[in-house]
């Protein structure tokens, strides 16, 4: 228990042992300690920045989505538009291409009948000479008395 | 039965001491003459084997850290290392990149020499008495003291380590010019109270290193002794061992952690200026 020579050995060692632990032992310790601490903070911040991205681009969805239902509603509603103008150009064009069949149904009708009554004229004409002549029972001088039956003709 | 324990006490407290006399290198009883002049080969071995393992070990660490997943070891001195640095800086302020490394190899140093408190009592000195009986050598005079922190010369020798840095920074920090008036202006500041301030604050400078000594000491002798002591009570001593083994839980980490603090508070002090 006396204090002897052990008292000076120990503080050789004792200072050996600090300055070997100052030189090789702390400073790869620490530098790894806090190169590591840097990663995570780095991690921690990029993270963060991930996420504030990531609100970002959701509602940028959000913002595109609703734009995007905006313009397909857009272009139903002008489709509809485009059906019910198509729809009313071919009634449109429908009604004037019956008005037209009509029609010229109607004016060949018309001349028909026309044609049928120029005939019916000129046939009734020729049976009125007709019976004329048998109701006279002589032959008329068609030359002579062709003033009279145009004149009849021309009242038929 | 009486005089048989107190020798086992006696050889248990004795450290293997060693010494040149004129006949050459001589052990233990030869050595009682020696004075100053003996070393205490026991307390050397155990404490420098110690002091490499936790070197080695945390220079291994050192060797390979990486900066990403580190390993099981590697977390485990990180741990310690943080929580020196983390102590450190809480109480140290100034720039010194001495300070921490210091702290570090005290904690983990003491720490592991109290740790041999944990070594059951009759282990070593068996083991040694068995090799000192195959080198011829009577078991009864082989001693072997495998606490180093239980010898006063290796406590003082931290202390004293300790000390002399308090002063070379307190010289350094504050000039000799500096650190003379706070030894002598102080706690009265005034020029008749200088004999008087000058021989309190020696005793408070020298009073440091002393307890710090005596503390570490006093608490793993103590502890020590009181482990000789339920070693020789017979089969009781199992439940009553384990028992003063787990208080030694506290005890061990706890003066280790208290002669890293002081340290650290006895420079801090020497680095500042009143």
């Amino acid at each position: 228990m006396n204090i002897n020579l052990t008292l000076i050995g120990e503080l050789i060692a004792f200072v050996v042992f600090v300055m070997f632990c100052m030189k090789f032992v702390w400073p790869p310790i620490m530098a790894a300690i806090e190169d590591r601490q840097k990663v995570i903070a780095d991690g921690l911040a990029a993270s963060e920045r991930a996420a504030k991205d990531l609100e970002l681009a959701q509602d940028n969805a959000k913002a595109q989505l609703k734009e995007a239902k905006a313009q397909a509603a857009e272009i139903v509603d002008g489709a509809k538009k485009r059906e019910t103008q198509m729809i009313e150009e071919a009634a449109g064009k429908a009604i004037a291409e019956r008005d037209k069949i009509i029609a010229s149904g109607h004016a060949e009708i018309e001349s028909e009948r026309h044609r049928a009554r120029e005939e019916l004229r000129k046939q009734v004409a020729v049976l009125a000479v007709a019976g004329a002549e048998k109701i006279l029972e002589r032959s008329i001088d068609a030359a002579a008395h062709s003033d009279i039956l145009d004149k009849l003709v021309a009242e038929l | 039965m009486a005089a048989d324990t107190g020798s086992y006490i006696k050889h248990h407290l004795t450290n293997a001491q060693m010494c040149s006399t004129d006949t050459g290198i001589a052990f233990n009883k030869a050595c009682e003459n020696a004075g100053f002049m003996t070393l205490n080969i026991d307390t050397l071995l155990w404490s420098i084997v110690l002091g490499l393992i936790f070197l080695l070990t945390f220079r291994s660490v050192a060797k390979k850290a990486t900066t990403g997943v580190p390993g099981k070891l590697q977390c485990a001195v990180e741990l310690i290392v943080g929580f020196v640095d983390s102590s450190v800086k809480e109480t140290f302020h100034g720039k010194n990149k001495m300070i921490a490394p210091l702290a570090l190899t005290i904690f983990v140093w003491v720490l592991l020499m109290n740790a041999m408190d944990w070594v059951p009592v009759d282990l070593i000195p068996t083991i040694a008495g068995v090799i000192g009986g195959f080198m011829g050598v009577d078991s009864h005079d082989v001693y072997i003291k495998s606490v180093p922190t239980t010898d006063l010369n290796m406590t003082f020798a931290l202390s004293l380590g300790v000390f002399f840095l308090v002063i070379y920074y307190s010289i350094k920090v504050k000039g000799f010019g500096g650190f003379m008036k706070e030894l002598t202006l102080q706690p009265f500041n005034h020029w008749a109270f200088i004999p008087v301030n000058f021989i309190l604050e020696t005793v408070t400078l020298l009073a440091r290193p002393l307890s710090l000594a005596l503390r570490l000491f006093g608490n793993l002798y103590a502890g020590e002794l009181i482990f000789i002591l339920i070693a020789t009570i017979g089969l009781f001593q199992l439940p009553v061992h384990f028992l003063w083994a787990a208080f030694h839980l506290l005890v061990i980490p706890l003066q280790a952690f208290i002669f890293m603090m002081l340290t650290i508070v006895y420079l801090s002090l020497a680095h500042e200026d009143h």
